[in-house]
């Protein structure tokens, strides 16, 4: 059936449906001519098109009536319920031969002479005289209709000949015998109809192109300031607008499509693999694009595969471990924000890190060195990871299987985030975030070097200014930029340089130019990309770049903006891997720096290098230093045998790490410093260079008992002195942390941590704050400290630490014993939202990062404030 | 791989748009230009190939520019010189061939054409589809498919 001869049904039906409505309410009042109008137009659209499409049978009978109705809306006729009745039969009719057509795409055969002739004795204003013999033709028919079997269609349309009244018009043939019937028969019309995806992907396009000539109007309009165009053009936009989130419904699909052949998949998975699988789908009414519903489809399916196969474990290992025989896979999908998350869950065995681990070094993903200094969520996130999956032997790992990579590829190039968690034991949660849809974006418009550029929103935390008098800068350790935000050194990408408009890096200091600073989060990583203006926010349509530019992967497309320009859209995924911001999915280094024995830090640490006489590098946590500065070195006075500066306001003591300040030594101009601060007092520790910032994990040998020095540690191949903080700053005077007004109450804490050199942190800052503190290596420590009957006030815990970790550590305080009420604080490197949800379950009463001193007293602060006055 | 222009070359002339790059006149195949525009507001992409000088907008589509002068390794044309446009699709896509000013359209014989002179310069031999004698001047005509083959499609 060609289109034109579809669309001419699928409106002719719905024309059919409106007419029986019509007519019925003429009947009840004969003399209502909006209603004549209505029929008679809807009459006339039939005839006009069947005629053009050739179809004479429809068009005699059609434009007969069509005759009586012109007659009945001049008024040239009254109408009556014979006449009414004549007109229905005319219109059975129609829906007859129509009902036809759309079996078989062609006209049936079929006389109409007699109805015709009745139609015309009506339009020649004879209706009324034979009226008895229409109405019982009308009847019969009618009963006809009803009674007689529908078989008795079918031969008679082989016979065309016949000049059978009745039956050849219903001809219909059995297999498809139903629809055409009660479709013609009046039913209710359809709720929805069918429409290619072309048109709808046709008009979407178009859409985006009115989008984007509005925007351009609307530019104009305000640069013209014309009022007469405003008021219109307000209208216009509102219009398309509306128009858009039209079009965006009609792409929207429920997810539920894509679930639908999971039941099936479960329950075939759970036969053949001989386990007991529930599956559970929430929010399958969600809706999203279809273009991005097509997309997730492949790796929803490989994932629920991958739940049942891999993450649940068979009944008799769940009754072992004290679950129900049956397993769970849950899918779940719900809005938040312009983006859709799904997720997938299963009350499997979960992910085990000791095999992850394992595996990842076999694989020669990650040095052993670089794991230890892994939180947990990042050895999850090896599963994610190429090459990592595609050994055979993997699958038997209980850890994901195949493909893991694949999904997140998929998932990433839609510009959505894949990120797992998972319990040992309990199960593996992944969840997927996605944008609503592809076509249509809201991105900031961003200028550097003169150039626009466009940035989704969707990745944009904030927008920071920085220079300029504006309070913040960007400071710079060596080469590379940071932003302290809210006591968090933020790592910088300068747009510029990354994209190569700029040579130098520019000068972002408070006296400086001003810029800006955009606060990016791809994955877990978050950082800065330096831009020199802001423009507004724009809708704009992605539109792929040219295959020759594809190469560049600093884009993700491009477009044209409201003033006509054409702009690149920036991806903040491919920034983020050129610079090697991203942690996870780049190049792992492979250094075999072996370290046998000593101290480790739990986590891969910031730390930033320097030399302060001797020629041996130091290193100290770049978290623990508030700023860098260089002092010039007039302004370094002397105090009470300490060299000071006035710094902001204050005077800020000065420590050297090789005794004693000579300011005429080395006739330098400028003094670089490392700045702490504490409230509004600041100290700085003096240094010859600033080396390096690296990322590394800390393995600190044992100490050779120098003071200021925790020990030495190989930092980016070179032995490096990790210097004591704490003990640089009591230098400064004892008192230095100390609060203006300590409390009465001396508060006794427990801090338990297994690295010493974190516990050499912490320690003296909770001291300093007057807190009693008692620190052991690990829970079990801890544990026996209860069994003697220790009492505490309050416990910090670490979180990653061996045999036993915070959270069962948690757990095992909370399960009962003297110490179950007391507050805990968690301490990790990583505060991630998942992390902290576990450790709220595990008992623990707040979350800090390890390097967050303030956020720590604040929360024994808040710990304390309540039992206190009660 | 040959062009489809090569291909329906029959004796007969084909009609070919001449243009000039670096007073180099040139010839493209009439039938594969879509758009002639004057100079244009190009946005700079950073991190392109040098060969790109940009993208434009040409009535809702965006155009990769393509400067003919870079492509052919001639010098940069001077900074007063405003570019002609030369608007060419290839696989669905829109390019912008930059040339410093654009001639009549001409039909050439293919038998009249000559093969590449063994003296070329490499660079315009990969271009060059054959050589044309026309008003005592030599007209290159260009194979538009490798002009375009560069960056990430070379």
């Amino acid at each position: 059936m060609d289109d034109l001869l579809a669309d001419f049904l699928t409106e002719t039906n719905e024309g059919l449906v409106a007419l029986d409505v019509a007519l019925l309410r003429l009947e009840r009042s004969p003399q209502d001519k909006p209603t004549l109008s209505e029929i008679f137009r809807l009459v006339h659209t039939i005839k006009g098109t069947c005629g053009f499409l050739g179809l004479s049978r429809l068009e005699r009978v059609a434009h007969a009536a069509e005759n009586v109705l012109g007659l009945y809306r001049d008024g040239v006729l009254a109408v009556t319920p014979n006449g009414v009745s004549l007109i229905l039969r005319a219109l059975d009719r129609i829906k007859d031969i129509i009902s036809a057509l759309e079996t078989n795409g062609t006209e049936p055969a079929g006389d109409d002479g007699e109805l015709i002739r009745h139609l015309d004795a009506a339009a020649g204003g004879e209706a009324e005289t034979p009226s008895s013999q229409p109405d019982e033709e009308a009847a019969e028919e009618f009963g006809a209709r009803a009674a007689e079997p529908r078989e008795e269609a079918l031969p008679a349309t082989r016979h065309p000949a016949q000049p059978v009244q009745t039956a050849p018009l219903r001809s219909a043939t059995p297999a498809t015998d139903t629809t055409p019937e009660e479709s013609a028969g009046g039913r209710a019309p359809p709720q929805s109809i069918r429409v290619s995806v072309d048109v709808l992907e046709d008009l979407m396009m178009l859409v985006s192109e009115l989008v984007l000539t509005r925007n351009q109007l609307m530019q104009l309009s305000r640069a013209r300031n014309d009022g007469a165009y405003s008021v219109p053009l307000q209208r216009l936009s509102h219009i398309t607008s509306d128009l858009q989130d039209g079009v965006m419904k009609t792409r929207m699909q429920p997810i539920g499509n894509a679930w639908a052949k999971m039941p099936r998949l479960v329950r075939d998975l759970s036969i053949e693999l001989g386990k007991k699988i529930d599956l559970e789908m929430r929010g399958a009414d969600t809706e999203l694009d279809r273009q991005v519903l097509e997309l997730i489809k492949d790796p929803l399916t490989h994932m629920v595969r991958n739940s049942g196969d891999h993450g649940l474990e068979g009944p008799e290992d769940r009754r072992r471990a004290g679950k129900s025989e049956t397993g769970r896979i849950t899918l779940n999908a719900y809005h938040e924000g312009g983006h859709i998350l799904i997720e997938i869950s299963d009350d499997g065995r979960g992910l085990s890190i000791d095999r992850i681990k394992q595996k990842a070094v076999s694989q020669g993903l990650a040095s052993e060195s670089d794991i230890a200094g892994m939180s947990e969520a990042e050895i999850h996130r090896f599963i994610f990871r190429a090459g990592f999956s595609t050994a055979a032997a993997v699958t038997a790992v209980s850890g994901r299987g195949v493909g893991m990579d694949v999904v997140k590829t998929n998932v990433e190039r839609i510009g959505g985030t894949i990120d797992v968690s998972s319990t040992e034991g309990r199960g593996t949660a992944f969840t997927i975030k996605i944008p609503l849809t592809l076509a249509i974006v809201s991105a900031l418009i961003v200028e550097v070097a003169g150039e626009r550029f466009a940035i989704p929103q969707i990745g944009v935390l904030e927008l920071v200014r920085v220079g300029g008098g504006s309070g913040s800068r960007v400071e710079r350790i060596k080469d590379a930029p940071v932003l302290r935000l809210r006591d968090r050194l933020l790592p910088l990408v300068s747009l510029g340089r990354v994209l190569g408009l700029e040579e130098g890096s520019r000068n972002l200091d408070e006296g400086g130019e001003s810029g800006f600073v955009v606060v990016t989060q791809v994955g877990a990583n978050v950082f800065g990309i330096i831009v020199d203006r802001l423009f507004d926010t724009e809708e704009i349509v992605v539109k792929p770049v040219a295959p020759i530019l594809r190469h560049i992967g600093m884009f993700s497309g491009n477009t044209i903006l409201g003033d006509g320009s054409v702009i690149m859209i920036l991806d903040p995924n491919g920034i983020a891997r050129v610079t090697g911001v991203m942690a996870d999915g780049g190049g792992s280094r492979m250094d075999d720096g072996k370290v046998t024995s000593g101290v480790r830090s739990n986590e891969k640490t910031a730390l930033l290098l320097f030399r302060a006489g001797d020629e041996t590098p130091k290193a100290v946590p770049l978290g623990l230093i508030a700023r860098l500065d260089d002092i010039p070195v007039e302004q370094i006075e002397n105090s009470g045998g300490m060299p000071v500066v006035q710094y902001r306001g204050q005077l800020m003591p000065l420590l050297s790490m090789t005794g004693g300040f000579q300011p005429q030594d080395q006739e330098r101009v400028r003094q670089t410093v490392l700045v702490f601060s504490e409230g509004d007092r600041s100290l700085g520790i003096m240094v010859d260079a600033i080396l390096d910032v690296v990322d590394e994990a800390l393995s600190v040998q044992a100490g050779q008992g120098r003071p200021g020095f925790l020990g030495s540690a190989v930092v980016a191949g070179r032995v490096t002195d990790v210097i004591d903080t704490a003990w640089w700053l009591r230098q400064a005077g004892g008192d230095w942390f100390r609060p203006a007004a300590s409390s009465s109450v001396t508060r006794r804490l427990l801090v338990v941590e297994d690295s010493a050199f974190f516990r050499e942190l912490v320690v003296p800052a909770l001291a300093a704050e007057g807190y009693e503190v008692v620190a052991v290596e690990g829970p079990a420590e801890a544990l026996k400290l209860r069994e003697r009957g220790e009492v505490f006030d309050a416990i910090v815990s670490d979180i990653e630490m061996p045999e036993m970790d915070g959270f069962a550590f948690a757990e095992e305080v909370r399960g009962g014993g003297a110490w179950r009420d007391l507050p805990m604080v968690a301490l990790t490197g990583r505060v991630e939202p998942a992390a902290v949800a576990r450790g709220r379950a595990a008992g623990f009463t707040d979350y800090v990062g390890k390097y967050d001193r303030e956020a720590l007293l604040a929360s024994l602060g808040e710990c304390f404030a309540v039992p206190v006055e009660a | 791989m040959r062009t489809q222009t090569t291909q329906s070359a029959v004796a007969d002339a084909e009609l070919y748009l001449t243009l000039t790059v670096a007073a180099q006149a040139c010839g493209v195949p009439v039938l594969v230009v879509r758009d002639v525009l004057g100079p244009q507001t190009i946005t700079r992409i950073p991190l392109a190939p040098p060969e790109v000088a940009g993208s434009l907008n040409l009535r809702g589509r965006i155009v990769t520019a393509v400067d003919l002068r870079r492509r052919l390794g001639l010098p940069a044309r001077p900074v007063d010189a405003q570019p002609m446009s030369i608007v060419v699709e290839m696989a669905g896509e829109l390019y912008s061939m930059l040339a410093d000013s654009v001639g009549e359209v001409v039909p050439l014989r293919q038998d009249e054409s000559a093969a590449n002179p063994p003296t070329l310069d490499p660079v315009w031999r990969e271009v060059s589809l054959g050589v044309h004698r026309r008003d005592g001047q030599l007209l290159i005509v260009l194979d538009v498919e490798r002009v375009l083959a560069i960056g990430g499609g070379r």
